[in-house]
Parts: structure tokens; sequence; C-alpha cells
């Protein structure tokens, strides 16, 4: 029976007297106890639709064609007395961050119970939900305030909350993109359960393609308010037919294959993939040569790897430079820069980017089993193999620098950290937040510092960068010592190292155009004139593909993709041999984060660089790293090659986190 | 969120250039136009009284004394037959100074308060925060009193009280924005691009922290000129025959019963300045949120 | 919990002292002259005394001593209650307060009250209506109201209510009637403010995804802000309650002035007239005293409504799955 039953519905948010769109024509249909995702990108108009499902659209969104019945009940249009009948009866929430999504003054049990008392249950019923949803030792729990349960004992009490109308239907919106894989894991596998165990039907909203393959027995696809494509998660994964599909799949796809290759992975629906799980090693890590992983696939400059990177991004015949790069609409472009459909298959020259030898699959398929090679397409070439060519190859700097200098571009050395932290109860006491921390960064590479949030990697990286003091230990900057260093006496080793900031949104100061920012380091360090600042500016402009009509805007005309390219100019303008990255994608969509990681890729092959690359995604870790070191409480739990650690992880917690990315059971299927 | 709740159609469309934008808005805002007006023409009547009044703001007439508000007498006149609406207009140029005296002061003393304990941290902010707590422990017209008491009566006491009374405001509005801006990565970023304090302090944390201390401002006008009245109210303001508006409305007072005008009026005129400068703060913060 | 307590109890010492100084050293130090402002406000001409007499009236004032030994005296005095000697009215000081603060306790007590109540009403409604027009009207009101100058206020309720009604007496000091004006003077500037900071408050609460969760329960408009939204809306909202109390308190100078109320308000701008300086400081003092009192008090009581205040030991410990 159909439980939800939308057709045509427009949604739009009154700005300004006029109406903006931001869901238009939606079909979608929802059965009894059927597990549904609706997957896109911010904006793509899925939080909206599920807002208009349970009737709390904010005060400035509208219904302004279309119906969504739910269980009978139209909620186009319907009065504020209809929808509440709906909500928590028949819809239940799961909202987005469980951190805020609890009243903070009341306990946690009280607001359990009270959406129990709506349909006149019991007190010991409340206990009884959280019990079901996973609260450990409900009794004492629910006595507690929200503040005093950690994130995922608060989702677990939303979940509480929602089971306690006894809805037929629960919406799930982003239900755990807050919290740390591990715990995300562990509780959308609870979620699943007890819904499918009770027959209720759950709606996911998820920006994780991954995340709703793993559970969903159907996803729909949604994009700029429309519905783009709809299907099983085999077939969506496999066979996608629209071209935003298949690069939303590639992005989320993990390139992390699994430690062992035949874990019990729950029996699903979908098509066998021709790969089976033992493939995927094969294909993610066979460039990598033993010694120095990804070495042999740079290349000359003389073979632009330009054009096969903007095919992949669906804009074939854009120059770098040009201004149709794709999170870089032009004058001329439209607003949706690159929905027109690309070329199928020779958009993902994934294929030919599989070094000869190794097992070429089919192009359908590569878009998820290739992860590392679809962001460093590589056009095919001859002397793949040849390691004195090679070496060569890597232009941008002098030879003697980058091959037989032995010095690592930057080194830490049982580096510790203690912050006085002042306990109004129990006087000042240290914390530790790094405990001999100790790695390098080879020269040319990317080194990557993994773990989940407050594990010390933040701190790690400013202090490889001066602008916080070791407690203890030697941090080496190009062989200089630069722990315990001035200000005064640090700068001129500044230039070496620069670093790109999570945020694009408050990386550049809202007051400077591109162009200051771009040539602030300059003028910090009084290079050149400004002429010479001028014509570097454009240079570099050119280097991250923005158009050169971009120097004279300021950051709110950019989007966070531009502002984030912009910030990596401003990296670039000194020509650092290191580039410090602090989660430069965690807050971009998915497919823009795939164009930085391109671009971060390729200037790395053309300048030379070296990346110090802070990340709690291992996804993105894979794709973009050649060696990591994973830290958990401040320490450094494992190290090493990129394949070896996360293809075999020695270390527990590695393999917790490993476990834990979302996709990996689709992907077994 | 709430940011999901209002996501933007679009998030990657990057916004266009904007022009134009303050015409669209006085035009959407009517009465922020309005109160824009009303504030200029005071205080160019402030600077040439005598541009929108034929009468002197001394000069007596007994033969039309106490009238009630006319054409000819927009406010009436009062028991010596002078023309309210030119004292009243004569009476800006002193209100105005005030105020400006006023402003001047918390500006400079809150802005450098606030920046100097935001940027330095640790123990000077610690001991300059305590100053301001102190100074805020004072209800402000009693602060304001005890500086008048010393300092004794007329314009310009009566303007550095008020303006000492708004500097604890001023300084913490200025110090938190201060902090604020200074943990931004772009600060970060420019400290990272090697450039040097001063340098960080200048170009980024003044022009970023600028705006919400530049609304405050102008509310903070509003607030003077209601103490500056009051306190001429009160009979600390400037010697007769001089008229500050709150001796204006205070002279009044003793009329009421008879000639409500001579209270009233001046009033709802200041009444109407603060309410002007109150909208344009609000409005402010409306446009650069 | 004693430790916080006793800590905070020494703070508003602490900040009570600072704030005796300052005011000391502004009444002491910033004119010229201290002795010929005082001698004048005791109604003295300097030029007409011999040297032995202004040193016998400086004796008289303790003038002759030093600033830290007037300094001492003073504060050694107001620790035993003792205010000083008024300049102009030759008697303790305290007598005064106690002769005046009568009719100021009651003007500010009163008129508090009757704000903190208007005050949540309106930005409770304000924030309630669904109808727009009537949302932007109640929400605009507060400015309105913080607009007007008190005297303003109190000369229009005077023509209005006295001349025009004859409702209520336009002066005195006697009697619920006299009360009545002087107080919604008050209230019309002190609800304002408090009116403001809870309707932002308010809109801040009603923003935030609990009231999400607590609407997606099923839960009607109103229990919704009721339950979840008022008491998060206050909180934040009750740091301000200091600032209420000394409006109220600063507002009496004005009120009482218009309204002829014998009040402390009224006994400050008498003694700033008279420039009679013991009495101002012993004002000052009085007032920022209440002041830091209700911040205290405010200070002590947040924990026991905000749980996340006194659970901060098991959230630091608790947090960690």
């Amino acid at each position: 029976m159909t439980l939800v039953h939308i057709q045509g519905l427009d949604v739009g948010y009154a700005r300004h007297r006029t109406i903006s769109p931001a869901v238009t024509g939606l079909d979608l249909t929802v059965a009894q106890g059927e597990v549904v995702a609706i997957v896109g990108e911010s904006g793509s108009g899925k939080t909206t639709t599920a807002n208009a499902l349970i009737g709390l659209l904010p005060a400035n969104g509208r219904i302004t064609a279309g119906s969504a019945v739910v269980d009978g009940v139209e909620t186009a249009g319907a009065k504020e007395r209809v929808l509440r009948g709906l909500r928590g009866s028949v819809v239940g929430l799961i909202p987005q961050d469980p951190m805020v999504g609890l009243n903070p003054t009341q306990r946690v049990g009280a607001q359990v119970a009270e959406a129990v008392r709506l349909r006149g249950g019991s007190h010991t019923e409340a206990l009884a939900f959280l019990e079901e949803a996973g609260v450990p030792d409900p009794e004492m729990r629910a006595r507690q305030y929200p503040h005093e349960l950690s994130g995922g004992l608060r989702q677990r009490v939303l979940i509480a909350i929602a089971l306690a109308g006894k809805p037929k239907l629960i919406i799930a919106d982003e239900p755990t993109s807050a919290l740390d894989v591990t715990v995300q894991k562990r509780i959308l596998d609870h979620l699943e359960g007890l819904v499918r165990g009770q027959g209720i039907a759950l709606l996911i909203i998820t920006h994780d393609l991954a995340v709703a393959a793993d559970r969903a027995d159907r996803i729909a696809v949604m994009r700029d308010g429309r519905k783009v494509e709809e299907g099983n998660p085999g077939q969506i994964l496999h066979f996608p037919a629209e071209p935003y599909t298949r690069r939303l799949v590639e992005a989320a796809t993990p390139a992390i294959p699994r430690p062992t290759p035949a874990s019990p992975a729950v029996p699903r629906s979908t098509p066998a993939s021709p790969a089976g799980p033992r493939a995927e090693p094969l294909s993610r890590f066979e460039p990598a040569s033993p010694a120095v992983p990804r070495l042999e696939a740079e290349q000359p400059a003389a073979p632009s790897p330009e054009p096969a990177a903007h095919a992949e991004l669906g804009s074939p015949a854009a120059p770098l430079s040009g201004p149709a790069a794709p999170d870089v609409p032009g004058p001329a472009t439209v607003s949706r820069p690159t929905s027109d459909p690309a070329p199928a298959s020779p958009a993902f020259p994934q294929a030919k980017a599989v070094p000869p030898g190794s097992p070429t699959p089919p192009p359908d398929l590569s878009s998820f089993a290739g992860g590392a090679a679809t962001v460093l397409p590589r056009p095919p070439r001859e002397d793949v193999g040849d390691p004195s060519l090679n070496g060569a190859a890597i232009l941008a700097y002098p030879q003697g620098k980058t091959e037989t200098s032995p010095t690592p571009v930057l080194a830490l050395n049982e580096v510790s950290k203690i912050f006085p932290v002042s306990d109004p109860r129990r006087g000042r006491r240290g914390f530790n937040a790094l405990d001999k921390v100790t790695f390098e960064v080879p020269r040319g590479r990317t080194h990557a510092l993994v773990g989940e949030s407050g594990c010390g990697k933040t701190t790690t990286l400013r202090i490889a960068l001066g602008l916080e003091s070791a407690t203890s230990g030697s941090v080496r900057l190009d062989g200089h010592e630069i722990a315990g260093l001035s200000w005064n006496r640090m700068r001129p080793l500044r230039r070496k190292a620069q670093l790109v900031h999570q945020d694009p949104f408050a990386t550049l100061d809202p007051k400077f155009s591109v162009r200051q920012s771009i040539v602030e380091p300059l003028v910090s360090f009084r290079v050149g004139d400004r002429r010479s600042r001028e014509a570097r500016a454009r240079e570099l402009l050119d280097q991250v593909a923005l158009p050169v009509s971009y120097l004279d805007r300021r950051p709110r005309e950019l989007s966070g993709g531009q502002r984030q390219r912009v910030a990596i100019a401003r990296a670039l303008a000194l020509q650092p041999d290191l580039i410090m990255l602090d989660e430069p994608v965690s807050a971009l969509d998915v497919l823009v984060q795939e164009q930085i990681l391109q671009l971060l890729a390729e200037l790395q092959r053309e300048l030379g660089l070296s990346y110090l690359f802070v990340s709690h995604d291992l996804a993105v870790v894979a794709r973009i790293s050649h060696t990591v070191s994973v830290m958990s409480d401040g320490r450094i739990v494992e190290q090493g090659r990129v394949a070896d650690v996360f293809t075999n992880p020695s270390s527990p917690r590695t393999r917790e986190l490993v476990e834990a990315i979302p996709g990996r059971r689709a992907n077994a299927a | 969120m709430t940011a999901t709740l209002l996501e933007a159609p679009l998030v990657e469309a990057a916004p266009a250039p904007s022009g134009g934008r303050l015409t669209s808005v006085l035009v959407r805002r009517p009465l922020f136009l309005v109160a824009l007006l009303y504030v200029a023409f005071i205080v160019v009547s402030a600077f040439w009284p005598s541009l929108f009044t034929s009468y002197g703001p001394i000069d007596t007439d007994p033969g039309a004394v106490t009238l009630p508000p006319s054409l000819d007498h927009f406010f009436g006149t009062d028991i010596y037959g002078r023309d309210l609406w030119s004292r009243v207009l004569h009476g800006s140029a002193l209100t105005i100074q005030a105020t400006l005296i006023a402003l001047g002061i918390a500006v400079v003393a809150g802005l450098t308060l606030g920046i100097v304990a935001g940027f330095f941290g640790s123990y000077t902010d610690s001991i300059l925060m305590r100053f301001v707590d102190v100074l805020l422990a004072i209800p402000g017209l009693l602060l304001a009193l005890s500086i008048v008491t010393a300092l004794g009566y007329g314009t310009v006491p009566v303007a550095v009280a008020v303006g000492v009374g708004i500097v604890p405001g001023f300084a913490r509005t200025t110090r938190a924005e201060v902090l604020r801006v200074k943990t931004l990565p772009y600060v970060e970023a420019a400290r990272a691009g090697g450039a040097s304090w001063t340098r960080v302090l200048l170009r980024h944390i003044l022009p970023n922290s600028w705006g919400p201390v530049a609304v405050l401002a102008v509310l903070d006008a509003g607030v003077a000129i209601i103490a500056i009245a009051s306190l001429s109210f009160l009979g600390f303001g400037a010697a007769p025959p001089a008229a500050e508006w709150g001796t204006l409305i205070a002279d009044g007072r003793n009329y009421l019963i008879t000639s409500w005008w001579l209270s009233l009026l001046p009033g709802l005129f200041v009444a109407l300045l603060v309410l002007s400068l109150n909208h344009i703060s609000k409005t402010l913060q409306e446009l650069t949120r | 919990m004693t430790r916080y307590v006793l800590g905070r109890v020494g703070q508003a010492v602490a900040v009570l002292w600072a704030a005796y100084t300052l005011t000391f050293a502004i009444l002491y130090l910033l004119p010229s002259d201290p002795m010929e402002l005082q001698l004048a406000a005791a109604g003295v001409q300097t030029d007409s005394l011999t040297a032995a007499q202004v040193d016998a009236i400086k004796q008289q004032f303790g003038l002759d001593q030093s600033i830290w030994a007037q300094y001492w005296h003073h504060l050694t005095g107001l620790l035993q209650g003792d205010f000083g000697t008024s300049l102009t009215q030759q008697v303790p000081v305290g007598d005064l307060l106690a002769q005046r603060i009568g009719p100021t306790l009651q003007l500010s007590v009163s008129a508090a009250v009757v704000s903190l109540v208007l005050g949540s009403a309106l930005a409770y409604l304000a924030t309630f209506v669904s109808l727009p027009w009537l949302r932007t009207l109640l929400s605009r009101l507060p400015a309105l109201g913080a607009s007007f100058p008190q005297f303003f206020v109190a000369l229009f309720l005077i023509q209005f209510f006295s001349f025009q009604l004859g409702w209520f007496p336009a002066t005195g000091t006697t009697g619920f009637s006299s009360l009545v004006m002087p107080v919604l003077t008050i209230s019309v500037l002190a609800s304002a403010v408090l009116a403001q900071v809870l309707i932002k408050s308010f809109d801040e609460t009603l923003a935030q995804p609990y009231i999400t969760t607590a609407r997606a329960k099923g839960l009607s408009r109103s229990a919704v802000h009721l339950r979840h939204a008022f008491r998060n809306a206050a909180l934040p909202a009750m740091t301000i309650l200091g600032v209420i109390v000394g409006l109220t308190v600063t507002s009496s100078i004005v009120t009482e002035t218009v309204f002829t109320r014998e009040g402390v308000g009224k006994l400050a701008q008498e003694a700033v007239l008279a420039q009679d300086v013991p009495v101002v400081l012993a004002v000052v003092t009085v007032a920022a005293a209440m002041f830091v009192l209700v911040n205290l008090v405010v200070d002590l009581l947040y924990p026991l409504l905000d749980p996340r205040i006194t659970h901060v030991r098991v959230s630091t410990e608790g947090a960690a799955l």
C-alpha cells in the first residue's frame, strides 16, 4: 500500500515578493515499510521535500502546486490542525544535527514522554522507547539533560522520540552526518533494523549516496529541485542513467578496499557486479609502484592532462584556464554550469588511466571501482614504468632538490602539546593534546593526517605551521628547526609553507577583492612591485582555473568552490614547497570536492608541491595521498603508504575507521 | 539546522556582483528614507537654523504671548512671545554639538579600549574589561551626574559626562568584534602568509569590526540625545537664555496646564529624532547582516 | 557550590568597591579646586575669608588632609554605615537617605515588577501571534517605547491623565494614586528594553532545531511556545535583569523630579544642583550596590534554572561516548 504519494509537487520560498522555487514537479511514492532515500547536494530540494511532507516548511515556504498525500491526507495547503494530526503519530522526524535537536533545558526522558503522552501513553513506555532506540540504562539516561549525553546517544534519544508516536513513516534528515563515521554506522544499522523489524517506512534524506545505497530499497536522486533519477541501489550505483548520477556515484564511492575480502554483507537484490570485491584493490592500487606510490604516474608536461580532467568534469572542450571551469559560471554561462550531459563513456577516462597490464574494467564499473584514478586521470602513455624517464618527468622543480635530497620537506619528531585547562573545580591541569607525534612529509608527495574530530590533527597542523608552539619535540621545515622560533625568526621560513583552511566562507577577508587576497602574502613579504604582483595574481588565478575577470570580485560574489580556489591561489603566491591543507574540501559539496581535489593533484604535478593533508574523510585521503598517519587521542596509531594502511590496517582504530566508511555494503553486493 | 531548512536553491552558483543596492533599499524601505531625511534636516538646522525660520530665538513679542501652534508659529509661542519653533531649531545647535562631543569621546575611548583589550588579550584584556565592568556597575545617568557635579554645568560638561557613560558599551562591542574577527581563518591565513600583527590589525581586523560598531554608534547617538536632553531638563545644561531642548521642555513644564505645546511639542521633536536614529540603526543592522 | 557562591560574592564586593573608588576619584579629583567647590556648596565665599578661616573650614570638612587620607576616612566611614555629612544641609547623609529611600524603593520595585510583566507579555505575544501585520506591529513597539525621553512621557501622562481626565494627581509622594503615573513612566522604557532583548532571544530560540523536534512530535504551537521556547528564551535574557533594575533606579531621578516625589532620585538631582559632593557619592554608591546585588542574585540563581551550568562537571566527563 502506498503511504506517501507525491505528485507534481512544487515548493518555493518567498523572497522579496517573488517565489524562488526549491522543488519542481516532484513525483515520489513511499510504500508501507519501504526504505526510500532521497539523495542530492545541498540546495537540491531534498530537505524541502521532507519538510513539506510533515508540514514544517519555514514561514516563507509555500507549496505552489501539486499534491503530497501522506497516509490518505493531503498536506498541500492543509491547515495547521490537520498537519499536527500527522506529525508524530503518522510521520516521525529524526532531525539533522543531534547536538542541537534536543531541548537543552529539559530532561531527555521528559522529551520522549511528551511524545508518548500525546497519544495517551505512560512514562514507562517512554523508557521502553529509549531502550528500543539503543540507549543503555534508559532509567538513568532519562533523568539526564541532553548536554550530558554524547552525540550518538542524543541521536538515539531523537530516534526514540520519533518512534514514540508510533508513526507509519520516519523521515531521517541527514540523520548522522554530524557524527563520527563509526558512530554513524552503528546508529544507521540500528535504525534500519528497527524500521524493518516494525514495518515502518523510512525516508532517508542524505547528501551521501553511499549512505543511501547501503540501506535503501529505492533511491531518488534530486538536483536543483527536480528528481533526475530513481531506482534501486544496484541500478543507481552500477548503471546510472544520468551523467549527474554517475558523477555522484563516482564522488561517493570509497576507493578503499576492505581489509577482509569476504565480509558478511546483508544480502541484497542488487545485480552482481562483474568486478568482485577482490578486483577493487587491483584497480585501485595497481598504478602505485611498490616503492614510490604514484610516481610512475607522473608525466611530462607536454601531453597536458587538462582536456582529460575537464572531460571528466562534464565540459569536454573547456581549457583549464577558461571561464567555463565547472564551478565557475562564466559570464555567459547559466547557473547550472554542468547539467548538460557529457558524452557518457569518453567523459570518464578512468578506463584509460589504468596502466597497461592491470585488468581493465568495463567503463560503467570503473566509475566506482577506480577511485584514485578518477582524481588523477592520466592519458595513456608509452613510457609507463620507466623510472628514469619519470624522474625527469617531474619537471616543475629542480631534479636534485627532489630526487636526490633525502631531507623531507617537513619532519615532526616526538612533538607533544599540552594545553593548560583551567577547571573551576579541580584547578589548572594539563590536557594532553598531542603525544609524541612523529611523521614526515616527503617532497613532492602528499602526506595525510586522518582521524576523528578532536584527535589532534588540526593542532599538529598548526604546530607545523608555527601558529602554535609545541610543548616538546622538534619540527623541521625544509631542514630548519622551527620549534621555539619567535615570530620574526620564523618569518622567512613562512614562505616555504602555506595554509589552506577548511571553511571557504571564512578563509577570505570579505572586505578584500580577490586580487588583494591573492597578493597579500607578496605584500607582506615585500615581493615585487605593483606591476609584477598584478602579473603574478593573473598567473595564479590562471593556475587555479579562475578567469582573470574575477580579480575584482569580493568573496561574497564567489561560490564555495571558487573561494577555495582563491585560497589555494593565495597559498601558492609565495611559491611555497609545502601546502598544509586543513580539511580543504570538507565544507564543499561532493562534486565541488572532486574538482578541488583534481586541482590540487594537478598543481602538485605541475609545481612539485608537497601537501600535508588533514582530513577526517578516509575516502578523500585515499584519493589524494601517498602516505598517511592515522591519529587517535593525540597519538599516531599507524602510518605508512595509503595502500598498505587502508588495505591492511594493523591498528584496531584504523580498522574501525575503514570499516565505517559508508558505501561498503552496496559495493560488496 | 535552520540553514538547511532555508537552503538556497543553488549554492554553487556564484552570487552576481551587486549594484545599485542603496537605491533599491531606499525604495523598499520608505521609513528608512524618512528617518534619514529627518536626521539630515536636524543636522542642517543645527548649523543653519535660520534656513527654516524667520523668527529669532530670543526675539520677544509682547503682542503674541503663549499663542497655540499655527501656520505662523509651528510650535506656538512662549510666555515672552518668543517663537518656539525657532527656539527649538536654535537649540539643535547646542544639543547636536553635545551629542557629537559625547559620541566622539565614546568612539575614541571605547574603540581604543575595545581594540587594545581584544587584540592583546590575556592580562591586558582582563584588566581593561574589569575596568569596563566597574563603569557598567554605576548606572549611566548616575555616572554622568557625578561627572557633572565635578565639572560643573554647561553643554560641554554634560557632553563629556554622557560620553563617558557610553564608553563601556562601546568598548565591549568593539572587543567582542575584534575577538570574533581575530580568530577567523582569513586572519590566520594572513598570519601564515607572513603578515605582521600591525598589518593584520589595520587591514583585516579593523575594517571587519567596523560594521557592528558603526551600527552601535548610530544607536548610541539616540541614547546620547536622550541623556543630554535629560541632563539639561534636570537643569545642568547651558545657562539661559541659550536653550537646549531639555531646558526648553523643562521651562514649558510650568505652563503645562494652560500651554501644553511649550513642553510637548519640543518633546515630540526630540522623540522623533531618537526614533529615527533607532530605525536607521536597526535597518543598517539588518542590511549588514 | 560553596566556592562558586563565595567567589561570586567576592567578585560583587570587589566591583562595588571599585565603583565606589571610581566615583570618589571623579568627585574629588576632577574639579580644579575641590575645596572651593565644596565651600561654594556650603554657601561660603572663599574670597571673604582669612587664611585662618579657610584652614578652619578645610579642617572641618577634612579637606586639609591628603586625598588618600580623605579616601581612607570616607571608605572606613562607609563600612561603618557613615556616609558623611551633607555640605548644604549639614545633616548626616545617612539620615537623608533613610528619609528618602522609602518612596524610591516603592517606585523602583513596582516599576521593575510592572516592566517584567509587561515586557515578557509583549515579547511572548509578539513572537506567538501568527498574523503578520500584528506581529510586525508588536515587535516594533519596544523600539518606539525606548525612543521617548522619560520626561516627555511623564509630562504627556500628566497632561493627559491629570489635567485632561483628572484621574491621578500630577505630583505628590503619598498614596497609591500618586504612584501610578511614575511607575508607568518608568515601565514604558524598562519594559521596552526588556521586550527588545526577549523578542530577540525568542526569535533565536524558535529557530533552533529542537523546536522543530518538538513540533514534529505533534505538539500544538502554544505548547511548543510555552514548554520549549519560553524557558530557553528567558534564560539568556535574565542577564539583563540587573540592567532593568539599574534603569528603574536611575529613572527615578527624572521621574521623581517631574512628579515632585520626595525620593532619593530627587535628592540626587538637588544634590547635583547644589554640588553637594557627599550626597552625590552616597546616592551613586547605593545605586551601584543595588545593581551589583541584583546581578549577584541573578548569577546565583542562574545555575539553578539552567541545567547546563550546574552540571558542568558531568558534561566534561559524560560527553565522551
